[in-house]
């Protein structure tokens, strides 16, 4: 701008407006400043563009922390089925055990162990199983971390009945008489180490316990096993996740650590991987109505024992039948 | 997708149609199937209504489906109201010696799935197909079974009436 100034001011004392070299010089102005337009209309649209996108990304989370239950899309769901069926039926060999324990109607939680990594097979498969069973009419809603939700396959999840994970939410589908599935070992869970992959793991997160006894809806267990080994999971990264405070900012209370294709060494997941094809077997376990077997103010700690324990064996059971790891 | 298997039965039309008119017989008969239940007041005939399962790779699949057809003795089909997209056919018809030949036809598929339905149709048929033979070779031997047993009943009888 000061070069602009300078050349007006030359152009002042040459005469302003007379012609030969004082016209040149004005055409040179002329043209310095409409390349000087030309930049400033870049910049506003750059700047509008880094707004645009700003503000899509902070309306897309602010979405993702809300549930809106009638995101959920039954056509679009049976319309998706049969490639979740052949991603489940020829990469994961996937097979779904009793799903006729899940009440055939009325609200209920479906309290599942996580595994996989951000890929999550396990939720891939029951959800298939879920919708083919009971048919996409019926409602069935997944609880997610934000991040998922904000990421760019959240729209599809959102579709799906995925909504983000917190008490309200959980509350609102269960009073709206829809299946709920929550993972209460969440981001934790999944990534546990390849070396404790019969292991149920909820970080004593007792959450669900109370959530089922304030809806007054029966828990139905849901174990899975195989997704641990769709990926070498060396490490949570527990530590990294405090020293680096992404626990407070974003909710994860871990980094973890994986080889992973096609990354090699794979830190935080955030882009995924490509799962190894695992064998991933599920199975639904009967329903536990905590009122009936615990009587009227049960003990949260003792359900939560009891619900662990249950998914503990069974998931060493499931574990005993695999001969090889990602073979099954 | 459409598949069609036949198999040809030593007993008489009738009998074949009355094993599969019962609706409690399908899951004695019918390979990989999880589930055959009455859904609604009508138990049997055009108009019954039935929850069924079959498993299919990873999952049951199936849903409600209806009998829009019922042609006693020759014919009885059904289509899908709820879950996957499904026809499927019995056709009964009776050979010259007395025996019958038994139609089975299926077809599946999911509406406005495009190639990913397209190809798991395909992926599928195989076993779908080996379910429909092994039904048929199993409703055979239930059928040609109950018409020994029948047999075998009459002739006690008229030895005891001699």
């Amino acid at each position: 701008m000061a070069d602009q100034e300078g050349l007006a001011e030359q152009a002042k004392r040459n005469g302003g407006e007379s012609g030969g070299e004082d016209g040149a010089l004005r055409d040179r102005l002329a043209a310095f400043d409409g390349i000087a337009r030309a930049g400033g209309s870049v910049v506003r649209a750059g700047q509008s563009a880094a707004g645009e996108f700003a503000g899509g990304l902070a309306a897309r989370i602010r979405r993702s922390l809300t549930a809106d239950l009638d995101d959920r899309d039954p056509d679009y769901i049976r319309e998706s089925l049969p490639l979740t069926w052949l991603l489940t039926t020829l990469w994961f060999r996937g097979e779904v055990r009793n799903m006729g324990n899940v009440p055939e109607q009325g609200p209920v939680l479906l309290v599942a162990n996580h595994s996989g990594g951000n890929m999550t097979p396990d939720t891939l498969l029951f959800t298939l199983a879920f919708y083919t069973y009971f048919g996409v009419e019926r409602a069935f809603y997944q609880l997610a971390h934000n991040l998922v939700l904000a990421s760019p396959v959240g729209q599809i999840l959102r579709r799906y009945g995925t909504v983000a994970a917190s008490p309200e939410h959980a509350q609102r589908a269960l009073d709206a008489g829809a299946a709920l599935l929550v993972y209460p070992g969440g981001d934790w869970e999944v990534h546990l180490p390849i070396w404790e992959r019969h292991k149920v793991d909820f970080a004593n997160r007792q959450g669900f316990v109370r959530l089922a006894l304030d809806a007054g809806v029966p828990i139905v267990p849901v174990v899975s096993i195989g997704g641990q080994e769709t990926a070498l999971f060396l490490s949570h990264g527990g530590r990294l996740a405090r020293a680096l405070r992404v626990d407070r900012t974003l909710r994860l209370k871990v980094i973890p650590i994986s080889l992973a294709l096609p990354w090699g060494v794979n830190v935080g997941d955030l882009l995924g991987h490509i799962p190894l094809p695992a064998k991933i077997t599920v199975e639904v376990l009967a329903p536990i109505d905590v009122r009936a077997q615990f009587g009227n103010e049960p003990d949260v700690g003792e359900v939560y024992d009891h619900v662990t324990n249950l998914m503990q064996e069974t998931l060493e059971t499931l574990a005993a039948e695999r001969r090889f790891p990602v073979i099954g | 997708m459409r598949l069609n298997e036949s198999i040809v039965i030593s007993a008489p039309p009738t009998l074949v149609w009355d094993y599969l008119a019962e609706p409690s017989n399908y899951l004695h008969f019918m390979s990989g199937i999880t589930r055959w239940e009455v859904a609604g007041e009508q138990r049997t005939g055009l108009g019954a209504r039935y929850r069924m399962l079959i498993r299919v790779g990873s999952a049951e699949v199936g849903g409600l489906i209806e009998i829009v057809e019922w042609d006693e003795r020759r014919d009885m089909a059904w289509s899908s109201v709820l879950g996957v997209d499904q026809r499927g056919r019995w056709r009964l018809r009776e050979l010259d010696d007395g025996r019958t030949r038994v139609e089975l036809r299926f077809a599946y598929g999911v509406a406005g799935s495009g190639i990913p339905g397209w190809i798991a149709e395909l992926v599928s048929a195989p076993q779908l197909g080996g379910h429909l033979r092994r039904s048929l070779r199993q409703l055979k031997r239930q059928v040609e079974h109950e018409r020994m047993r029948a047999d075998a009943a009459q002739r006690r009888a008229e030895r005891n009436l001699a």
